[in-house]
């Protein structure tokens, strides 16, 4: 049975490239042609798939039948193809005609092999592989998706052509429909597979994730000795009422919270501290003393974490061995929950304040002297320079690269996970002390095997990072210039 | 006289905590150099100024013939070197069009890549492992390539498409007039003037493979593919200390250029950035 499926994916994988790609790009070229007004009735479909007929002419006469019959056409090409044969556009018609009958003879089992495992997740444990399944599934489920856009688009083709026609405007060679497809499709010959590409690697690991959260998948439960079933909304029943779960998922969500606010605002306000004391006019080394301050962002965090790591640790680190041997005091760094959480917010503001630092240094140069002259005159105090002139320049510029620290903070799986892998461990939980969310899915999924609770608080996670991508980008600048040009 | 007394006595604060953050800074870094010029391997014996200080540990990274080190730095710059190439040509065409096309759909791709962004894609590595088993990349480059350059791409694409939105459009319009194509646009017209953007975009795609351990440990199975990032990680993982003194001579390896490569690049990756985020 898995053999049997195996073929699945590889057709779908072929199908997005080449027949929903030729449609696509028909319906933008014919359609910026003829808010042109200059080329009219362009046919880059017809040329696109066609090295073999280009330059041929299709046989019809120019100029049109004003009895060309929009309606006729678009029902015609409910067999792709004989709407534009209608509207006399030969090749094209042959091309769709081609690509539906393809289509129909080669996807048509294993896309039904595909939504039927989707639906069932196999029937044999010794034949099927749930995982292989869903993915299967899954991709197939995108294809139906591509393949039904690109046959409306047909149909909306055939329609537009017809109107085209009875409007008059003659019907192009196959040359120039080449030539206009490039010229006013060329944004969907960069877009469409770009945007392949990131369905592959970045929605679909999405949809699988999402959907594992309603299955039974976990470690004691696992293909391919076992088959999974739907279990419906039963994983996230259990993370808000079995105590271990909700006590972890309410600790972990905390601690995410404050991890983000603390780390972000002390790296935040320590950059801005440091910019402006080395900004003061009567500093002297300023490129020395900047240089040194940019350290931390230029050595790789994956090394500079690990070290301290080293440093931090308990026995053996150089912090409890070497400086606070001195004071005859010895902490706990790596398995006290509140000295780790410490120790981490310490390593995550050495480790992100250059780049802020960065920033504000920036602007704070890029501020007439005129402003604070002007200050001076009117008696300001220095507080009040600050106030008014200094802290709206440098937000005014920063904001939204300041937003974006408090997201990567969010998901900052890096400094958690080699830190401390979260630790130390925390009794009556399934997460650790400075676990955060990300992390604490990736102990979930890769350390213990429990893939539906993982995905289960996935969902929830991304849900909050959604909502607030979503409000962060309707209040950004880019948000509101769109639709400008 | 008393005005230029409390001057003084800030400017000496100033350098004072100026100089407490050099300390902070410089100890760690300082620290890995040290333990690396240690002679054995145990961390319990490293000292921060070591009583025999040696190259035995980078001497052994590169001839020992137990040790794959030379071997993960080749595999590390193949990956590094098509991601970054791979990148600059997939980001520099869709930001291109992003930027300066308009078309039907446009506003919804637009904000699909910037909702792309926010999911980290550590959440989807479960799916990643099955779909690239199940095309057969598993364990090569190229799947890791794809991963890398793909994964990067949303955000590659507004760093990029926010830096030619400050370009005036006014030049590619002359440059139509002229009658330039769309490429002949892009290569001749705003490729010299976008070229420190995805400068940055190449460095950062390249620098990428380097500092990562995680995707590698996911993809990549056989040892012999391993690249620097998890190779070294392997070094110390689950036996915490055993060899930090080949792991610090092995990292700072890789620091060593990257860091250099970064105080130079600043000037340039500030404005890059500030520009893209702004914006973008």
């Amino acid at each position: 049975m898995t053999t049997e499926h195996t073929p699945t994916p590889r057709a779908s994988r072929v199908s997005p490239s080449s027949g929903p790609g030729s449609d696509l790009g028909a319906n933008p070229g014919t359609r910026s042609g003829a808010s042109m007004g200059a080329n009219p009735g362009a046919s880059p479909a017809a040329s696109r798939g066609t090295g073999s007929g280009s330059g041929l002419n299709p046989s019809t006469p120019p100029g049109a039948s004003a009895d060309a019959n929009p309606a006729t056409a678009a029902w015609l090409s409910v067999i792709p193809g004989l709407g534009q044969y209608y509207n006399r556009r030969w090749i094209k018609g042959t091309i769709f005609l081609a690509l539906a009958v393809l289509f129909a003879i080669a996807m048509t089992a294993p896309l039904i092999n595909g939504i039927w495992g989707l639906i069932t997740l196999g029937d044999d444990p010794a034949v099927d592989d749930s995982r292989t399944l869903l993915v299967q599934g899954i991709l197939s489920a995108i294809v139906v998706v591509i393949l039904a856009i690109a046959y409306a688009l047909n149909i909306k083709d055939a329609h537009r052509d017809a109107v085209r026609r009875r409007e008059g405007f003659a019907i192009p060679s196959v040359r120039k429909a080449f030539h206009d497809s490039w010229e006013h499709g060329f944004p969907y010959f960069i877009v469409v597979p770009t945007f392949l590409l990131l369905t592959m690697i970045v929605i679909f690991p999405l949809l699988f994730m999402v959907l594992l959260a309603f299955t039974n998948y976990n470690l004691y439960n696992s293909p391919p000795a076992h088959l999974l079933d739907w279990v419906g909304f039963e994983n996230f029943a259990q993370l808000f009422t079995e105590s271990i779960w909700s006590r972890s998922l309410l600790a972990v969500m905390a601690w995410t919270v404050v991890w983000t606010l603390v780390a972000t605002s002390l790296q935040i306000a320590l950059a801005f501290f440091l910019a402006m004391i080395v900004n003061d006019p009567r500093v002297r080394f300023k490129k020395l003393i900047r240089t040194v301050f940019i350290l931390p962002w230029a050595v790789p965090s994956f090394m500079t974490v690990l070290v301290f790591a080293a440093m931090f640790n308990d026995t053996f680190g150089t912090i409890n061995r070497d400086i606070l041997s001195v004071f005859n005091v010895s902490i706990p760094w790596l398995t006290d929950p509140t000295w780790a959480r410490i120790a981490i917010i310490f390593v995550q503001v050495w480790l992100g304040f250059p780049y802020v630092f960065t920033l504000v240094t920036g602007v704070l140069q890029s501020i007439s002297k005129d402003w604070y002259e002007a200050a001076d005159v009117d008696g300001g105090t220095r507080l009040a320079k600050f106030r008014y002139i200094t802290m709206p320049h440098v937000l005014y510029a920063t904001a939204p690269l300041l937003i974006m620290q408090y997201a990567y903070n969010f998901n900052n799986f890096n400094i958690i996970y080699l830190f401390n892998k979260g630790g130390p461990p925390v009794p009556g939980q399934s997460s650790g002390a400075t676990d955060i969310l990300i992390s604490w899915v990736y102990g979930l999924t890769f350390d213990q095997n429990n893939y539906k609770m993982a995905a289960a608080i996935s969902i929830i996670m991304g849900l909050v990072v959604a909502f607030f991508a979503f409000y962060q980008f309707r209040r950004s600048r880019s948000f509101r210039e769109e639709g400008m040009y | 006289m008393k005005r230029s007394m409390k001057s003084n006595l800030e400017v000496s604060g100033i350098y004072l905590i100026i100089l407490a953050m050099f300390v902070i800074i410089l100890y760690p870094l300082l620290w890995a150099v040290g333990i690396s010029l240690n002679p054995g391997t145990s961390m319990f014996s490293a000292k921060l100024i070591p009583d025999n200080w040696s190259f035995d540990n980078y001497n052994w990274l590169f001839n020992d013939p137990r040790s794959e080190y030379t071997l993960w730095y080749k595999n590390t710059l193949i990956v590094a070197s098509f991601n970054a190439l791979a990148s600059v040509i997939m980001v520099g065409l869709t930001a291109f069009v992003f930027s300066r096309y308009h078309f039907v759909g446009r506003k919804n791709t637009i904000y699909a890549t910037l909702l792309m962004q926010v999911f980290p894609v550590l959440m989807g590595m479960v799916a990643i492992y099955l779909l690239l088993n199940l095309v057969g990349l598993l364990d090569t480059f190229t799947g890791l390539v794809i991963f890398y350059t793909v994964g990067g791409l949303p955000m590659n694409i507004f760093l990029v498409k926010g830096y030619m939105d400050t370009i005036p459009r006014d030049l590619d319009e002359s440059a139509k007039m002229d009658g330039a194509g769309h490429i002949r646009i892009l290569t001749r017209i705003l490729l010299p003037l976008i070229a420190p953007i995805l400068a940055v975009v190449a460095l950062f795609t390249f620098m990428a493979p380097f500092m990562d351990f995680l995707t590698p440990r996911i993809i990549l199975r056989s040892p012999e593919k391993y690249t620097v990032a998890l190779g070294l990680f392997s070094f110390i993982n689950d036996k915490m200390g055993n060899n930090f003194t080949r792991f610090a001579a092995g990292t700072i390896l890789i620091a060593l250029p990257i860091s250099t490569v970064f105080l130079f690049l600043q000037r340039y990756l500030i404005s890059g950035l500030a520009e893209g985020g702004t914006k973008g």
